[in-house]
């Protein structure tokens, strides 16, 4: 990764590869667990297992700071085999977890577990993070073929506010759905011709396209609802009972009676993945945003690829909206999605533009999301800087501090036939 | 670490020809590909761009509410207080009023005229501005989406040096306030243009990164408890008041003496001017101008194109700050988290940068447009014979299709190269004949 690959058509996710274990080094291998080990230690002193421990050991601090130790050494000897960048990471988060989890096990239980409840803090990560998981790998589609989409946002307020007018017109969530996708295949539609066929610059096209589903759907939201709002009694995207596993322990407060979208995101994600990896279509997608001129001399057809896939992408952003408001909230405002597309689109590049990286990134800022709506038991402020962490992470993974994010080599240029 | 956009420089320094770029024909970069577009249509295409806007607009109107879109448009043009400019206007004010019977005298009705005028010019004095930040950027082939995060920390420094800091005089409090929201700006959209320089980090990605880093800070910041929240009122999520020495002299009263029109107005017609000069009459300017036209070929011309990029990202950001400095110490007074949410107007600079295709005057005009449609479809406006909330989204709709428009700049090119290749054969036709006298 860290060195320049010989030519932009040859990346290496294109080229088959060895599995993971037996082509990261060693030493990186060893540096990751002590980030591992590092996160144990902060984790430890969080409840359920804190209490416990508390009554076990009298000096309880002591555990963060053996693991964080551990993952320091961890981070020094890798750092000394040459693995700066992992080592690095396993230092910074060795000295971090040591601060935070002595923190922590001073801290007072009862506050503790007025944030942690951890199977309903993963319930709500979850809930937070299929929007955003919808949007991303919308996003990955369309990005994946070589046009930036940063028109998400848009796409999904569309998706949001048809989903609802959908389900509240013909009296069912499903139906719901499919408006939501149709206006979102519309809205990318749009985007695409004019990105594609009018050459037009693809991220004034996507503000546009933001502008025009901010104003459209705020419009006829207050010609058609007006004052009084959606209606509160709108068919809602229903929850999957999983009778066999409500009982479970941790596992059954979580995925026992999760909502349907919450299921279609998962598959959406693994279906991405076999799709843009393990298919002949995928590897046409990825040919289109690497090379499209290589792509187009064997005989793929560039823009249709690029049409299919930038109306995917608005399908998929567009389910996401739905989910938040015939599936979360229940109601629409305006603007009600407030950025969630923006921090899709974060995730998407958090994720390096896979489908398993994006998701992985929906979940972090989700699990951020959850954790700054329970924070205010601690203090209001604490919860607003919070909400700041992925936006942070995201600069800090396009400025390259730890393992630099690349986009597809043809992202942006509109593609010219000769 | 891999930049796509650099070629790699060999040793010897900037010696190797500017590589063609397979994927593109001419011209290279968007930029230039923006002045290719505005020679083409010159001043024609904008006015173009916001007719056909305005219309799908008003059949928009026409078609959900049944309201006549004349009329609407009307009483927009009203509401912005325009009309006021023209004595004998050819928009009678008082025949319009009347229709809506709101002002029983000549006199309510130029009043009331007049507060919408001033209320159009301080949006636009904002837009400007904004506009500039957009646009200045953009002339070095950047995209500074960040707008209203530069605006955001513009604003939370006025108002941090107008309110916390006292006992100074008025000569130096605002400056001092309007320079320490211009060095905010600066580096707030500097770390976008510094990421771009050195790692190519795309400024896209991190100055919307930066806009909503901005937006939770300050929701912070604000909050109740926070640092920078009002001592006096601890109920409300709003910052403490400017001091009186911070205020923004106002240099047209409105009949009711309560607001006006602030001297902030002047303020954003110099930085068009400045812009003007920056660009147009400076090495600076030239450097930026050619790194947007073409990187490659600035730096085969030994331009640091790094430093270019640097630069015009703080400079965009500069100008952004401004915006929101002014905001503050011209009529805002303070500032609060539902400020901040409810703010769009960074993002309103790109369409005013846009359909101005970059350029001071045509900044200036779009600002306007957009500040009058702005006041026009305020809630405010009673007149307006459809919702004012349906207005206030419809100005969004036509933001919306002005940038769409302007983006599809292959269009208005085809047009034009049409409409040439229509001409050219009749000139060839027609032989310059010699005077017959």
């Amino acid at each position: 990764m860290s060195e320049p690959l010989p030519q932009p058509h040859l990346r290496e996710s294109m080229v088959p590869r060895r599995a993971w274990y037996a082509r990261t080094p060693i030493d990186r291998q060893i540096a990751m667990l002590g980030v591992i080990s590092a996160a144990l230690g902060v984790w430890l002193m969080l409840p359920p297992v804190g209490d416990n421990l508390r009554n076990q050991i009298d000096f309880t601090e002591i555990v963060p700071a053996f693991f964080g130790v551990l993952a320091m050494a961890a981070g020094i000897w890798a750092i000394g085999r040459g693995e700066v960048k992992w080592g690095g990471g396993a230092v910074v988060a060795g000295a971090v977890g040591i601060v935070l989890g002595i923190v922590a096990a001073q801290g007072s239980m009862t506050d503790h577990e007025a944030v942690f409840v951890w199977s309903s803090l993963f319930a709500a990560t979850l809930r937070w993070a299929t929007p955003l998981t919808f949007a991303a790998i919308g996003g990955l589609f369309s990005e994946r073929s070589g046009v930036v989409n940063i028109a998400l946002e848009g796409m999904m307020l569309a998706g949001a506010f048809f989903g609802i007018w959908g389900a509240d017109r013909f009296g069912h969530w499903g139906w719901g759905l499919v408006t939501a996708m149709v206006a979102g295949a519309a809205f990318a539609f749009v985007h695409a011709v004019f990105s594609i066929h009018l050459r037009a610059d693809q991220i004034v096209s996507g503000t546009a396209i933001n502008f025009l589903a901010l104003g459209i759907t705020g419009y006829l939201y207050i010609d058609l609802y007006g004052a009084e709002g959606t209606p509160p009694d709108v068919s809602q995207i229903p929850n999957v009972h999983l009778s066999f596993i409500e009982d479970i322990y941790f596992i059954g407060p979580i995925f026992g009676n999760m909502n349907l979208m919450i299921w279609l995101a998962f598959l959406t994600v693994l279906l991405c993945w076999v799709v843009v990896f393990k298919t002949p279509v995928g590897l046409r997608l990825r040919a289109v945003g690497e090379h499209p001129r290589a792509a187009d001399t064997v005989g793929i057809s560039v823009y249709l690829v690029r049409y299919c896939c930038v109306t995917v992408s608005g399908i998929l952003a567009a389910l996401g909206g739905a989910y938040l408001s015939i599936g979360f909230v229940g109601s629409f405002g305006e603007n009600m999605t407030a950025g969630r597309g923006f921090i899709a689109l974060a995730a998407l590049i958090f994720g390096m533009w896979k489908p398993f990286g994006a998701f992985g990134a929906a979940l972090l800022f989700g699990f951020s999301s959850a954790l700054a709506r329970s924070l205010p038991e601690y203090s209001e402020q604490a919860a607003l800087l919070f909400e700041t962490l992925p936006y942070v992470l995201t600069l800090i993974a396009v400025a390259g501090v730890i393992g630099r994010s690349i986009p597809p080599a043809a992202i942006g240029r509109p593609y010219e036939k000769q | 670490m891999s930049t796509p956009e650099r070629p790699p420089e060999t040793p010897e320094g900037r010696t190797t020809p500017p590589p063609v770029d397979p994927e593109q024909g001419e011209p290279t970069t968007w930029t230039a590909r923006y002045m290719v577009y505005q020679r083409a249509g010159g001043v024609i295409t904008p006015i173009l761009t916001t007719l056909l806007a305005l219309i799908i607009a008003g059949i928009v109107v026409r078609f959900t509410t049944g309201a006549s879109p004349i009329d609407t448009g009307r009483a927009i043009v009203d509401g912005s207080g325009l009309p006021w400019l023209i004595p004998d206007s050819l928009i009678d004010i008082r025949s319009v009023a009347n229709t809506y019977e709101f002002w029983d005298t000549e006199e309510l009705a130029r009043n009331n005229a007049q507060v919408n005028l001033q209320q159009t010019l301080t949006i636009m004095t904002t837009l400007i501005l904004t506009g500039l930040a957009v646009a200045f950027a953009f002339r070095c082939g950047l995209f500074n989406i960040g707008g209203q995060g530069q605006f955001f920390v513009g604003a939370i420094a006025a108002v941090y040096i107008g309110a916390e800091v006292t006992g100074l005089a008025r000569g130096i409090h605002v400056p001092l306030a309007l320079f320490c929201a211009l060095l905010a700006g600066a580096v707030w959209a500097g770390i976008a243009g510094f990421l771009r320089a050195t790692v190519g980090a795309h400024e896209v990605i991190s100055t919307i990164m930066l806009n909503w880093i901005a937006y939770w800070v300050g929701s912070y910041l604000f909050s109740l408890g926070g640092p920078l929240q009002s001592d006096v009122n601890n109920q409300v999520p709003i910052s403490n008041d400017v001091q009186e020495s911070a205020k923004l002299h106002i240099w047209w009263q409105d009949p009711d003496k309560i607001l006006g029109l602030h001297i902030g107005f002047f303020i954003a017609i110099a930085a068009l001017i400045a812009f003007w000069i920056i660009l147009n009459r400076t090495t600076l300017g030239y450097e930026v101008r050619a790194v947007g036209f073409n990187p490659e070929a600035a730096r085969y011309g030994g331009i640091s194109v790094s430093r270019n990029y640097f630069l015009a990202m703080a400079i965009s950001g500069a100008f952004a700050g401004l915006a929101g400095a002014i905001d503050i110490l011209g009529w805002q007074f303070r500032y609060g988290q539902i400020d901040i949410q409810q703010s769009d107007i960074g993002f309103v600079g790109i369409a005013v940068a846009l359909l101005g295709r970059n350029t001071s005057i045509g900044i200036f005009f779009s600002a306007l447009l957009f500040g009058a449609l702005l006041t026009g479809s305020n809630t405010r406006n009673l007149a307006l014979p459809i919702e004012p909330e349906l207005a206030g989204n419809m100005t969004l709709i036509i933001q919306g299709l002005v940038v769409l428009f302007v983006a599809a700049d292959v269009l208005v090119l085809y047009l034009w190269r049409a409409g040439r290749r229509i001409r050219m054969p009749r000139r060839r036709a027609q032989p310059p004949q010699p005077a017959e006298t």
